[in-house]
């Protein structure tokens, strides 16, 4: 398939990256070889989208520091880049809008392309993306829709991302719907089979199986955040497991410790918060 | 207050090509070391093998000791020795445990004589111990018939000792159970836990470098650019043996 015929896509993964490990990292390369590989995509972009203070998780640090860490982390690729719209809200924001922002602004960054305007890539235009996108389609002439599509946002997780769908109150199912139907998911997994099965066993997942890829990972890499942090309070190295300047910066500013592990106990998950409270409320209607 | 003895580790292996995992088995078996309270570790030595062990898909030894040491750049402990790898044959391993720690020895500051008119001087630092370190896997591969003298394993783990660090898969308290010189000398086989499993197989590296694939932060990235710069492991050198 020609280059111009393939469906560009951008991979966007969402999470805590407390602290951004090398196994985030791998994500991406995996994915990209994946999709890649099938003939049917090309991969342009990665973006890391740190989740905001307002998720309450327990042990999360402070934004700041993880959207620096993750900048560290990928000041060496050359396609994996660290988007701070997300952390930068005042409350949580829901995936879905995450996925739907982004979306909008590589329509709008089209549009751009497509008017021979200078394309402004900081962040920083006064202009919401809906005036620019309804601008757009009405200065769109005849020989400028032939253009090739607008690319892609697919989003990026691992299995137990995948998995998380099921646990009640943490989404809500027209979220799911919107992430797998209009958006797509990539997910990377040592563990295909219970993949599938979860895929199987649930209508919405099921319906839109094409829309979902999973990616094998062959070797076993459990490098996670919970584990970087544990191996940090019990005075352990996590040299090689994620970037040095990661490790680097970690070590400067003494982030994780048992103090920082403690942050948000007792507190109420941002999602489970706020489905419970519309749950209720349309009871209560 | 007793003092620490101190360490230096020696991982002796193909290292075609030195990956995280690699890297890691040093920095796991000297936390667990530090752990017992009765080591101190104060260096790591990578002695890749020698070209004449014949290995499949093996590259020759000048980049398997110039990977390892852009991967150790950014350690201030471990360090590349290419002297087995420069012998004009493959040698047992027990032969490099002898040779470092010989060389061990001779870089020890003298104590006798030259006091230089200063009181007695405290007792002489203890000597280091020179121990190999390895995987879970390598310790399963004394019992592989043939591959191992007897008498050098007996030496290897009564007169250096062993650091394993487990492994997916593998049974090192098994394995040591399974062996009565190992299990005479267990107490000097330390089994150490990696508490992130981390399989990052060289096997799979060269592969995926075959297969065009990515194989970025599962190696460091300075010997990344070094295998492409020397168009090493791709799918045309996996049928050559030997390389100059």
């Amino acid at each position: 398939m020609e280059n111009s015929e393939k469906t560009e896509v951008v991979l966007l993964a969402c999470g805590s990256f407390n602290p951004i490990t090398n196994m985030h990292l791998r994500l991406f390369e995996l994915a990209k070889d994946y999709m890649n590989g099938t003939g049917k995509y090309r991969v342009i972009k990665g973006i890391i989208s740190p989740v905001g203070d307002a998720y309450k998780k327990k042990g999360l640090i402070s934004a700041h520091h993880r959207l620096i860490m993750a900048e560290l982390a990928t000041k060496n690729s050359n396609w994996v880049e660290v988007d701070t719209w997300e952390s930068l809200q005042k409350e949580w924001v829901e995936t879905a809008k995450v996925l739907r922002h982004h979306q909008e602004k590589l329509e709008a960054s089209a549009c751009d392309d497509q008017q021979n305007s200078p394309v402004l890539g900081r962040p920083g235009r006064k202009r919401k993306w809906a005036e620019q996108r309804q601008d757009c389609s009405q200065r769109k002439s005849p020989e400028q829709t032939k253009t090739k599509g607008v690319p892609k946002v697919k989003l990026l997780c691992g299995a137990d991302f995948l998995e998380s769908f099921g646990v009640p109150n943490l989404w809500k199912s027209e979220d799911i719907t919107k992430i797998v139907g209009e958006y797509g998911l990539i997910c990377v997994t040592r563990a295909g089979n219970d993949a599938q099965k979860f895929i199987y066993e649930s209508d919405v997942l099921w319906k839109h199986q094409n829309n979902i890829h999973l990616v094998n990972e062959w070797i076993t890499n459990d490098i996670s955040s919970t584990k970087i942090r544990q191996a940090l309070r019990r005075g352990q190295s996590i040299h090689y497991l994620v970037p040095d300047l990661v490790r680097e910066y970690i070590e400067k500013h003494n982030l994780y410790n048992s103090e920082s592990e403690e942050r948000n106990v007792g507190v109420i998950l941002a999602p489970l918060q706020r489905n419970i409270a519309e749950a209720n409320t349309e009871e209560i209607l | 207050m007793k003092s620490r003895i101190p360490v230096v580790l020696l991982a002796c292996g193909s290292f075609n090509p030195i990956t995280n995992m690699h890297l890691r088995l040093f920095e796991v078996a000297r936390d667990h070391l530090h752990q017992t309270g009765r080591y101190q570790v104060i260096g790591g030595i990578i002695s890749p093998v020698n070209d004449h062990y014949g290995k499949k898909d093996l590259a020759a030894a000048r980049h398997r000791v110039a990977m390892a040491r852009l991967a150790l750049q950014t350690s201030d402990w471990i360090r590349v020795d290419p002297w087995e790898s420069e012998q004009t044959q493959w040698m047992e391993t027990v032969k490099v445990l002898r040779h470092h720690r010989n060389e061990l020895l001779r870089s020890l500051p003298k104590t006798e004589g030259a006091d230089q008119g200063r009181a007695a001087s405290p007792a002489p630092a203890a000597v280091p111990e020179l121990k190999l370190l390895c995987g879970a896997d390598v310790l399963k591969t004394f019992q592989t018939p043939n591959l191992w003298k007897d008498a050098h394993i007996q030496e290897i783990v009564e007169k250096f000792g062993l650091v394993c660090v487990d492994r997916v898969g593998h049974d090192p308290k098994g394995y040591i159970l399974g062996s009565p010189i190992l299990q005479k000398y267990q107490d000097n086989i330390h089994l150490a836990r990696e508490p992130v499993q981390n399989e990052i197989s060289a096997t799979y590296i060269r592969r995926a470098l075959a297969q065009g694939q990515s194989v970025k932060y599962l190696l460091p990235d300075a010997v990344i650019s070094y295998i492409k710069e020397h168009g090493l492991y791709t799918r045309d050198t996996s049928t050559e043996r030997n390389e100059d």
